[in-house]
């Protein structure tokens, strides 16, 4: 049975110029045709603003259609008279955890769908309680919400749609804002949710590993339909779906790159052991398999860290919140590191574990508790010490800096980091346009409200923002969260080219071991307010069990390579990016 | 620095004052204020401490966290009672230079410390015992009556609970912003009151765009859920008398009597 039927769908919405005035008719949805069946796991892919969410929100009667129809259990999302009921038995998670939230205790919270269906007392208590526990969240029911990690947040959020007892959930990136480990939940409790329950699951995103096991994949292309199938013959088309602004999984990619050099791989592989028995098939045949397989680990050569200087150093530091207090927490304690100049290092940890903490103590926003930072060798704190100059030379991005924006033009926004370090206006705007440039946005939206721009625009912007003080060192919390797949590549080789060109020093605090294993030459990574293990990425990712002690993980290569070892395929396990491991397993089969 | 007001806040416990219906602690509330208004003299205040000590008893909060509630208005308080004790005329005791004390300065600035004590300690009270929650279920509930003049009251008990839970997320917020547009350069200490409140353009922009951003998402996440206002609406957490809250209506009633024959017979 058809639980969502969407026909030739159109939406349209008046495009206003700055005066409010009607100047475009901007067309979000050009007659999209779909139909979900019931029990299903869906999703629908797409880069942002392809009208993924608008599609979504037309499911749940929040916007109605310009043009064709969209029926939800039956009912048309034209017929007022039911809307509640579309509501009902559709219902919506949004991106943002924080902002769905209402009540300020997670039971009256998950209570709020059925108070407002007016069932009675009695019921809505068994119905959160049922809730609750199927999302694993019945333990927290008494917290607040805001004491919760962001993967919980979400989990509250489908709760609080599941007490409303619905046919179908309809999820709006819900795993965009998350780490890791919350993404792991979120999309484990749905899909637990899905088989168990049998609630059919509407998923949308742009992270491709979480829909592999999906049965049913649309994607969505400027308003329209642009692929529909089975993960298998979506993920065929890599091409295809490069061209859509998205990515396809490792294995997929991995795949697709023998196949190009000739190699007799199958289209599309979705998991891991897909590819090393796909892969093992080709290698007997190659017969390349030697008679005594010699453990062979980690040949790959890194370039010693040069013996610079080191520009930025931690000398014993401890960092204790709220000292004293019953809130006391020790967010760093004894932490000694030095950052060598023209480095690019990858700062990576947990949620939680003093990664935050670290980057303000760094350009002097907080002040150890104990022990000392210096910069050039001079501590940061002593008298005399500029903070001001400090903050010009240690350049700090936080995460969705797109948030600090408030200047009513781009280049005026830029400019007021320059204009602070006390140049002219002429020069500050000398600095801005030169970071502007750095960024890739061009002299064409330099006059332009930055509110008006696209979110990966904005991102840029808010970067130039800082790297206009010219800082020597550039340091970055998670520049390209939430970020589509297309934008997350575009930040992050900007900020390769500008520490390749100009020979900056980078900090980047990543949750993607597969981005810091790409671009870092040295990581550190924390765990509970020390420093875990550090060193050059072929170091660090050979303690893969101590990474996942501390809730991280080695690179997906690093886990397919050994996979592969274990199988007998003699292949050099020391690469950590997908160009390498192409190479290493090329190599192997040769 | 704001970790240290303790009014306002609610203190976890688990009393027979925690258990109260909103709606007895907040005309107790009322009641207890306005007594402190009617006393024209310090019996009242002994009578209004016993009430007082009663329910602090009973609620197992720590008198030191209470006391704490204090600090915040210490200057105000310091101020009402020198005001008075320099600015009243009477008989002198003491003169020095141009101040002098008066027996009945004395008198009037004990009398509105004691006052503005007990007020502000009285009215801490309800906080400390009564979630956020409760408490706009209560004024709901109390307000109901206004509803018959068209106002909205369930709408604007929905206002304050949704401005509960966002307060903390938007001061977290302010910190983050300040924190980012300092590492811009941005300098919010130094200058005059004109430069000071200019730079703080650059926070408060940022913080009302956001304000408004979550604004938005929550209605749509609301709407999603069904939320249509009061209409059809139940309860999962119903306001419902219980046998403690007869009691405390009695307490009350008791305190009510003896202010009355107070005001009589002092």
């Amino acid at each position: 049975m058809e639980i969502v039927a969407v026909n030739e769908l159109v939406h349209e919405f008046p495009g206003r110029d700055e005066s409010g005035d009607v100047v475009e008719t901007v067309k979000a949805l050009q007659g999209v045709t779909l139909q979900i069946q019931k029990g299903q796991f869906a999703a629908i892919l797409g880069h942002n603003g392809s009208g993924k969410s608008t599609l979504a929100k037309h499911i749940n009667a929040l916007l109605f259609p310009t043009g064709g129809e969209v029926l939800v259990c039956g009912y048309n999302t034209k017929q007022e008279e039911k809307l509640w009921d579309i509501r009902k038995s559709a219902g919506m998670v949004f991106q943002n955890p924080d902002n769905q939230i209402v009540a300020t205790v997670v039971e009256e919270d998950v209570g709020f769908g059925p108070e407002n269906l007016g069932v009675p007392t009695e019921e809505i208590w068994a119905r959160v309680k049922d809730a609750l526990q199927k999302v694993g969240m019945y333990a927290y029911r008494k917290h607040s919400p805001n004491k919760l990690s962001g993967g919980q947040k979400q989990r509250v959020a489908i709760a609080g749609v599941m007490a409303m007892k619905p046919e179908c959930i309809i999820l709006d990136e819900p795993t965009a804002m998350l780490d890791p480990k919350g993404r792991a939940e979120v999309i484990g409790t749905l899909r637990k949710l899905n088989q168990t329950e049998g609630i059919t699951v509407l998923l949308i995103t742009h992270d491709m590993n979480e829909v592999v096991f999906a049965d049913q994949i649309f994607v969505m292309n400027k308003g329209r339909l642009a692929m529909q199938g089975t993960p298998r013959q979506i993920f065929e088309q890599v091409e295809e779906l490069k061209k859509l602004r998205l990515h396809v999984p490792l294995e997929t990619e991995l795949a697709y790159a023998l196949r190009s050099q000739g190699f007799a791989m199958p289209k599309a592989v979705l998991s891991r052991k897909e590819f090393v028995d796909a892969f093992c098939r080709l290698y007997e045949k190659q017969g390349a398999r030697e008679k005594s397989p010699k453990e062979k680990k980690a040949s790959v050569s890194y370039p010693e860290t040069k013996t610079a200087s080191p520009l930025l150093k931690l000398c014993d530091v401890s960092y204790t919140y709220s000292a004293e207090t019953a809130y006391e927490m020790h967010a760093l304690t004894h932490v000694s590191l030095s950052i060598n100049e023209g480095a690019f290092v990858g700062l990576i940890g947990h949620t939680g574990s003093g990664k935050s903490t670290m980057i303000q103590l760094l350009n002097g926003l907080e002040k150890p508790t104990s022990g000392t930072v210096f910069y050039q060798d001079k501590d940061i704190h002593a008298e005399g010490f500029s903070k001001k100059w400090l903050r010009g030379q240690v350049g700090l991005v936080f995460q969705y800096p797109e948030y600090q924006l408030f200047e009513s033009t781009v280049l005026r926004d830029v400019c007021f980091g320059p204009k602070n370090l006390g140049l002219t206006e002429e020069e500050a705007k000398e600095r801005a346009a030169e970071a502007l440039e750095m960024v890739q946005i061009g002299p064409e939206l330099w006059e332009r409200s930055p509110f008006e721009l696209s979110g990966g625009q904005k991102r840029r912007v808010a970067i130039a923002g800082v790297l206009a003080m010219k800082p020597k060192v550039l340091i970055l919390d998670e520049p390209t969260a939430g970020l589509d797949p297309a934008g997350h590549d575009e930040i992050l080789s900007r900020i390769w080219e500008i520490h390749r060109r100009s020979g900056m020093t980078v900090l980047l605090v990543s949750h993607s071991m597969e981005d810091v294993a790409q671009y870092a030459d040295y990581l550190i990574a924390l765990n509970h307010g020390s420093v875990a293990l550090s060193g050059t990425p072929g170091e660090v990712f050979t303690h893969v069990e101590e990474l996942e002690n501390i809730g991280l993980a080695a690179p997906g290569v690093t886990y397919l390579l050994s996979d592969l070892l274990a199988a007998g395929v003699l292949v050099d396990t020391g690469a950590f990016t997908v160009k390498e491991a192409k190479e290493a397993l090329i190599k192997a089969l040769s | 620095m704001l970790r240290e007001i303790t009014i306002g806040q609610y203190y976890p416990a688990a009393s027979v004052i925690h258990r109260l219906d909103p709606r007895v602690k907040l005309l107790g509330t009322i009641l207890y204020i306005v007594s402190l208004f009617l006393f024209e003299n310090f019996f009242g205040f002994v009578a209004a401490l016993v009430f007082f000590a009663g329910v602090v008893l009973l609620s197992r909060v720590p008198f030191g966290f209470i006391l704490r509630g204090l600090r915040p208005v210490l200057i105000l308080l310091m101020f009402t009672v020198l005001f008075n004790f320099f600015l009243t005329d009477g008989t002198v005791l003491v003169k020095w230079w141009i101040f002098r004390i008066t027996k009945e300065g004395l008198y009037r600035g004990g009398f509105m410390g004691c006052r503005l004590i007990l007020l502000i300690l009285g009215s801490s009270m309800m906080t400390f015992t009564t979630t956020p929650n409760q408490l706009t279920d209560g004024m709901e509930s109390l307000l109901k009556p206004l509803r018959l003049l068209r106002v909205p009251v369930h709408d604007l008990a929905m206002m304050m609970s949704i401005a509960l839970r966002f307060i903390p997320i938007l001061l977290e917020e302010t910190d983050k912003i300040m924190k980012a547009q300092q590492a811009r350069g941005a300098d919010f200490e130094s200058g005059g009151v004109l430069t000071r409140a200019k730079a703080m353009l650059p926070i408060f922009i940022p913080l009302i765009i956001s304000a408004f951003r979550r604004a938005i998402d929550l209605a749509q996440a609301m709407e999603a859920r069904c939320y249509r206002g009061d209409a059809g609406r139940t309860k999962m957490k119903p306001l419902r008398y219980h046998g403690r809250d007869a009691a405390a209506y009695a307490y009350l009633a008791a305190y009510l009597l003896f202010i009355i024959l107070l005001r009589r017979w002092l």
